[in-house]
């Protein structure tokens, strides 16, 4: 008996089966309370609520939603507010952050001194405070909208936020740029092909009229094929509100600026240790064959850095995803804000957050797969 | 000439005033222009901060003052000042707050000098985890009990902060030596916790503790708001911790682990004696960057209701003497305050990971 006991391989199987059998009482102990919990309020579990009518107003949204639609319309709306403004962050952000993290290891020391001083004083406040500091700017320092600046030509902003020509949209409007994608697809393909054509006969032949006739041809033709007609509109100076355009509230440019200077900090950092870890020879290297310093960083560094770059970008990408929740501290209807209201409204907290930790659970996992997939292509490949 | 004699005669030029200083800020046309924008935006800068803060500056009054003028409201941060710290404990009882963050501050100081680290450190810290606790929650040695609806301020997050870091420690060195076990169902556990607190926001962590835990207590016991918040936390901190620590752990080479099993050590001395120590002190860096992005993060009770920090000073913006009037200050004043621990404690973990490179290589 007690030598099967000091058996490794029974301890193995005895260690697992009693850290399962843990876990699962644990988990059996806190679920009986909770359906017990449950039982005592009257609620009755299940999703049966996400065809109930919602009730509430979701400002803004990017589908068609009405305060007479269903709860899981709603929350679908809220789910669409997350994806739309971190997915217009991610962009901002990642253009911010090349230049910043490029002009942090500039020649120049004063340019260098200013980027240094815009990745510290981001990265060490919180993204919180700045949020408030943008809300409360926008809505406290900015003149009514009938003294609107225009910042831009055509672009207004006053303490109800900012106020931009507008396109009118149209399904053939989609038409067309889904041809376009489907053109910066066939333009890859195209270009892959005919580089890997002079690589193997090594006959110089001209590229680029090729790939632009593929990036733009579909888009044209889709253009003459559906006519969309561009009208764009533009914000009107009225008596006492901007008349056209497209109003962009306080909530959500706060949520945007915050999230795109506070993810373009951590982008800089990461892009400024990418090019630093490429060695010192490649520099060399790129001089001696007389490129300058833009075509050095363009053809030579930075394909090399990006290696480096690409697994810490992916986590700077997931926290700013994650940090978009924070738009339910200054009023943006993300899934956070609408999934709190629902489970206000109908009492069902279990379901509500299983719900919302589920779908930030899939939306980050399908980044990681995603940002995975792409560091698997341009990583080194050892033979 | 022989070779020596021709390499000591050629000493690289050392480069002059001009090539040091003027070269790279107007060496080419292109530098030229971003030095003169760079100036011109320092110009902007501090001409717009030296009117806000020193020539338009509002010395006294109330908020109409402040509110008609465009300065700084110096009345407003003389004011407010020890409410946004303090917020709303007892104001004769402040005393202990400061003296708990005081103790806090001796022991970070003491655990920053590489030659104190130590196990004696573990004790340091409990006194002043122990020691802080008693001054503010009171109901010992006299001092009068505090209910925990008023700790807010400074110290509040204070207090998320270390007791989050504290106990999310031995929860993440637990999870890592976990996720890097043999046992197959004890690293999916530890991978499926891991995963699915790193894959959701810490707010969707924070109101499942105040909505959840409640439910999950069974009938009769109540769980106290800044209790839920703080299993939040430590339950956040534990899973990001956990994934420092496992980078630590794959750094230690194979060798020492199979000298630890041909000296016989069982699992527990094996990790405890030769593969935590090391291991452990690779991971000090990033565990100093989680812990600032913790401190920051715990701006986030905020939006369960809590009042640390960052509420506090918003409250004392909407008091309706000051609404409106002190937007800047405020948030400004709150601003430096986490920029000076933040940006002290990242000039730490550079310097250690500096130092700790050349320990080693």
């Amino acid at each position: 008996m007690t030598r099967l006991f000091y058996d490794l391989r029974v301890r193995a199987i005895l260690y697992q089966v009693l850290a399962v059998a843990f876990v699962a009482s644990v988990a059996w102990y806190l679920a009986a309370n909770v359906s017990q919990k449950l039982a005592e309020q009257n609620i009755v579990t299940g999703f049966g609520f996400l065809s109930r009518e919602a009730g509430f107003v979701i400002s803004p949204s990017f589908i068609d939603y009405k305060p007479t639609d269903s709860f899981a319309r709603a929350l679908l709306t809220g789910i669409l507010n997350t994806i739309f403004v971190s997915a217009l962050a991610v962009v901002f952000a990642t253009i911010l952050g090349l230049i910043v993290g490029v002009a942090r290891l500039s020649g120049n020391p004063l340019l260098r001194a200013l980027a240094f001083v815009y990745v510290e004083a981001l990265r060490n406040v919180p993204l919180l405070l700045y949020l408030f500091l943008w809300y409360g700017l926008i809505v406290n320092l900015l003149p009514p909208v009938r003294e609107a600046i225009e910042l831009m030509p055509h672009v207004f902003v006053s303490n109800s936020g900012v106020t931009i020509p507008a396109m009118n949209w149209t399904p053939s409007h989609t038409k067309v740029l889904l041809a376009l994608m489907a053109g910066v697809v066939l333009a890859m393909t195209v270009r892959r092909r005919m580089v890997a054509q002079r690589v193997s006969t090594g006959v110089e032949r001209r590229m680029w009229p090729w790939v632009l006739l593929a990036l733009l041809g579909p888009a044209l033709v889709a253009l003459l094929l559906f006519r969309p007609e561009i009208t764009i509109e533009y914000p009107e100076k009225g008596r006492f509100r901007l008349a056209g355009g497209a109003h962009l509230k306080p909530e959500f440019t706060a949520l945007l600026l915050g999230l795109t200077l506070s993810a373009s900090a951590g982008i800089a950092e990461t892009v400024r240790s990418g090019i630093l870890s490429v060695g010192r020879g490649q520099w060399d290297a790129t001089k001696s064959l007389g490129l300058d310093r833009g075509m050095a960083l363009r053809l030579v560094v930075l394909p090399q850095a990006l290696r480096v770059i690409i697994p810490p970008l992916t986590s700077a990408y997931l926290s700013l995803f994650k940090n978009s929740s924070l738009a339910t501290a200054i009023g943006y209807p993300d899934l956070v804000l609408v999934t709190n209201t629902t489970m206000n409204q109908t009492g069902q907290a279990v379901e509500g957050i299983a719900i919302m930790m589920l779908v930030y659970l899939s939306i980050s996992i399908t980044i990681s797969l995603f940002m995975n997939w792409y560091n698997a292509r341009v990583a080194l490949k050892e033979r | 000439m022989s070779q020596t004699e021709l390499m000591a005669t050629a000493p690289p030029p050392r480069p002059g005033f001009f090539q040091r200083s003027v070269q790279p800020l107007f060496g080419t046309p292109l530098n030229a222009v971003i030095t003169i924008v760079c100036l011109w935006l320092f110009w902007i800068v501090a001409k717009a901060a030296w009117g806000w803060a020193v020539t338009r500056a509002v010395a006294e009054g109330g908020g109409a003052i402040c509110r008609a003028g465009s300065g700084i409201c110096l009345p407003f941060l003389a004011a407010k000042a020890r409410f946004m710290i303090f917020g709303v404990y007892p104001y004769d009882e402040h005393w202990r707050p400061a003296l708990a963050m005081l103790v806090f501050f001796v022991a970070i100081g003491v655990s920053m000098i590489p030659r104190f680290w130590g196990r004696w450190l573990l004790a340091v810290w409990a006194f002043a985890l122990v020691a802080g606790m008693v001054l503010i929650a009171g109901g010992a040695f006299g001092l009068r009990p505090i209910p925990t609806t008023q700790w807010s301020g400074l110290p509040l997050s204070f207090i998320l902060t270390a007791v989050g870091l504290a106990l999310g420690f031995p929860l993440g060195v637990v999870l890592a030596l976990a996720r890097a076990s043999k046992l197959p169902a004890i690293r999916v556990i530890a991978v499926f916790f891991i995963e699915v607190i790193r894959g959701v926001p810490l707010i969707s962590i924070l109101f499942m503790a105040t909505v959840m835990l409640p439910l999950f207590m069974p009938t009769g016991v109540t769980v106290d708001k800044l209790l839920r918040a703080q299993v939040a936390i430590i339950i956040f901190a534990g899973a990001y911790i956990a994934e420092a620590v496992r980078g630590g752990l794959q750094a230690i080479p194979r060798g020492q682990y199979e000298a630890a099993a041909s000296l016989g050590l069982h699992y527990w001395q094996a990790m405890r004696l030769i593969v935590l120590p090391p291991a452990l002190k690779i991971v000090i860096p990033p565990l100093v960057n989680i812990s600032i992005g913790f401190f920051q993060d715990t701006t986030l009770v905020t939006i369960i209701g809590l009042l640390d920090f960052l509420s506090t000073v918003r409250t004392a913006m909407l008091d309706p003497e000051w609404v409106g009037a002190a937007v800047l200050e405020g948030y400004l004043f709150a601003a430096t305050i986490y920029l000076v621990f933040s940006y002290g404690m990242g000039a730490y973990s550079r310097y250690l990971e500096r130092r700790l490179r050349t320990g080693f290589d």
